[in-house]
């Protein structure tokens, strides 16, 4: 399995951000700037999503949600928090409602920063994700395949 | 009679680039009910008045919504000029006009796009969306940012259009009209749209007038009413007339928003034209605000209010964004009644819900 | 065109002549389209905004009460208020009395009661 080279599913959720980085994600996906010739594609699905681009800040409402959406992607995963919202609060971090970046709730890998973060930025982070995606699938096989021998010794 | 069930829609959905969560009550197929419940991006903007002092606020309010984002930011600064009384320069209120407009046509372009997503034709939304970054070139080469472009300060603006720019922008919209122009062909008579579009979701104007619905919304049910109109920024020396359609269904709010792209186009036109030359960007603000003010405006989405009230402090006491969407979930709610199970997405759509500027 | 909108006034009204006022307001025809609070010196501000969609007009309703006092909600005369309504009864703590659809401060869902309103109100929910 070692020679595969995986296409990894994006997912995609707003946390609470002002929809700016959100439009950008969407942007960079569709063809002029094209994510997609990368390998990744777009899905709605966290069961079936390898990484998750997670956009503005967390609130108390809907941490119980990204916790969720996070637990049901399969393992290995990647997440990106895309903007500076979701990386360290921005401009809101002083809102009583705002927790604080991503990284509050989940572990975050990779943080693209912008106020909007930029389509050529968000490709730069997704890229990236791709690469360590990879690195984390080609360990997961290593340590499954080591189990297996384990076992049939 | 069938079975009654709940069904929860959201808040993490294809359809929705935003989370919103619906309760529908269902009959078989039929929605009885639709409770919403928002929250999920509540960040609680409106407390940083304690924290940010009122030419501060600016930045902050302007990060209300990414898309309206000129508007919201235009819509706190000519409060705080009314509440100071002051008179920008001439040229600051036409730059604030275009840019107004650009944001508009983005936005509605936006809004197609994501539409024609709904319904499943993913060709139309790709091509939606390429015109749309025609628009967003246009704002970058003369703002230098894409979404969140933080040109106003309270007396003005901080950046000039020059005028080469202006001639590539009067080239670009006529290139972006006559594109559309295509793209209307398909939105207005393809059979497949017309067999989603047509007769779904209807709101009559009584229904309209009485669930406090605004903008293209109240448009599509035959309400003639844009605060546009009231003559802020520039547009009280720009010719303008409300896009109005009677049916109310979701082709007609879709018939609207393409109208509308038009009429913007049509705007700025007029704008560069009418647009005095060299002139001061901004006037001087002396002191702090004192008094309040209740500004209205109209947003892609409809009219939005931003109520600002100081007390001689650099802070202001209260800043209230009411923005469209707010105003529009009621018209949802009824929307929704009485429709299938698999329109739901689509109507919830063609509202053109922001969901962080409602609940901010 | 200069001509629409030019009448944008703030009424103050009391309590107990809000209910009143409101259906007088929806009688002439015109439109609820904003509703909030403000904390300003130890006093609740509500304001009804409502404006008329041939001319324009916008008369904001206003109520000045203390914090304790109830305020008899509007939803009967105007469904679409409760947003509006359960807006304010969360983020600022105003004593709304039989909203038609009461969310019971769960509409934003947030941890603080009242995070606007009294200060020495605000403590975290269980």
């Amino acid at each position: 399995m070692a020679n595969i080279k995986r296409s990894p599913w994006l997912l995609h959720y707003d946390g609470s951000s002002c929809n700016g980085c959100d439009i950008e994600v969407l942007a960079a996906l569709t063809p002029v700037y094209d994510a997609e010739r990368f390998g990744v594609m777009n899905t709605g699905d966290p069961m079936q999503a390898d990484i998750f681009l997670i956009t503005g800040g967390i609130n108390a409402q809907n941490q119980a949600t990204v916790k969720q959406l996070y637990d049901q992607m399969p393992r290995p995963k990647v997440v990106v928090a895309v903007g500076v919202c979701a990386c360290t609060g921005g401009i809101f971090k002083d809102c009583y409602n705002i927790l604080g970046g991503a990284d509050t709730t989940i572990p975050v890998d990779i943080y693209v920063p912008g106020c909007a973060a930029r389509p050529q930025a968000i490709i730069d982070g997704v890229v990236q994700a791709v690469e360590l995606f990879q690195q984390r699938s080609d360990e997961h096989d290593a340590l499954v395949k080591q189990n297996k021998e384990g076992r049939e010794k | 009679m069938g079975k009654r069930s709940v069904i929860p829609f959201g808040p993490q959905h294809p359809v929705l680039p935003e989370p919103i969560h619906l309760d529908l009550v269902i009959e078989d197929e039929r929605v009885i009910e639709a409770i919403p419940s928002v929250g999920f991006v509540h960040r609680g903007l409106e407390s940083l008045v304690d924290k940010r002092d009122f030419n501060q606020m600016t930045y902050v309010a302007e990060r209300t919504c990414g898309i309206c984002s000129f508007q919201h930011g235009m819509g706190y600064c000519e409060a705080v000029e009314h509440i100071f009384d002051v008179d920008i320069p001439i040229r600051a209120k036409f730059l604030r006009t275009i840019w107004a407009e650009l944001g508009r046509m983005h936005s509605h372009l936006l809004w197609l796009g994501l539409l024609a997503d709904a319904f499943g034709y993913e060709n139309l939304f790709y091509q939606a969306w390429r015109i749309r970054e025609k628009v967003l070139d246009m704002i970058e080469m003369t703002t230098g940012a894409r979404l969140i472009f933080s040109v106003n300060k309270v007396g003005g603006v901080i950046k000039d259009i020059t005028a080469d720019q202006l001639r590539i922008i009067d080239g670009t919209v006529t290139e972006v009209e006559a594109e559309l122009r295509d793209l209307e062909q398909v939105f207005l008579e393809d059979s497949t749209v017309k067999s989603r579009l047509v007769g779904i979701g209807i709101l009559t104007k009584e229904q309209a007038h009485d669930l406090g619905c605004c903008g293209p919304v109240a448009r599509a049910s035959g309400i003639s009413c844009d605060m546009r109109r009231l003559g802020y920024a520039a547009y009280s020396m720009l010719d303008l007339e409300p896009v109005v359609a009677t049916e109310g269904d979701c082709f007609a709010r879709c018939k609207c928003r393409l109208y509308e792209v038009y009429q913007s186009v049509d705007l700025i036109r007029q704008a560069i034209t009418k647009m005095p030359k060299e002139q001061e960007l901004a006037v001087p603000v002396k002191g702090n605000p004192n008094g309040e003010y209740f500004m209205r405006l109209e947003q892609p989405r409809g009219e939005a209010y931003y109520y600002v009230k100081g007390s001689g402090k650099p802070f202001i006491d209260r800043l209230r964004i009411r923005t469209p969407t707010f105003a529009n979930l009621p018209g949802l709610c009824e929307m929704l009644k009485n429709t299938e199970l698999s329109d739901v997405g689509l109507l919830v759509v063609t509202i053109d819900p922001c969901i962080s500027c409602t609940e901010r | 065109m200069t001509n629409l909108g030019l009448k944008n006034e703030i009424r103050e009204i009391p309590v107990e002549n809000l209910l009143n006022e409101v259906l007088v307001l929806k009688k002439q025809g015109m439109r609820l389209s904003q509703a909030c609070a403000a904390y300003i010196n130890e006093k609740f501000e509500l304001s009804y905004s409502f404006s008329d969609d041939a001319a324009y007009e916008l008369i904001n309703l206003r109520v000045v009460i203390d914090p304790q006092t109830q305020v008899p909600s509007i939803t009967e005369l105007i469904p679409q208020a409760v947003f509006y309504e359960n807006e304010m009864k969360e983020i600022f703590g105003v004593k709304i009395e039989m909203i038609s659809l009461d969310y019971e401060n769960k509409l934003y869902r947030i941890k603080q009661t009242a995070p606007l309103g009294p200060k020495q109100e605000t403590e975290v929910k269980a």
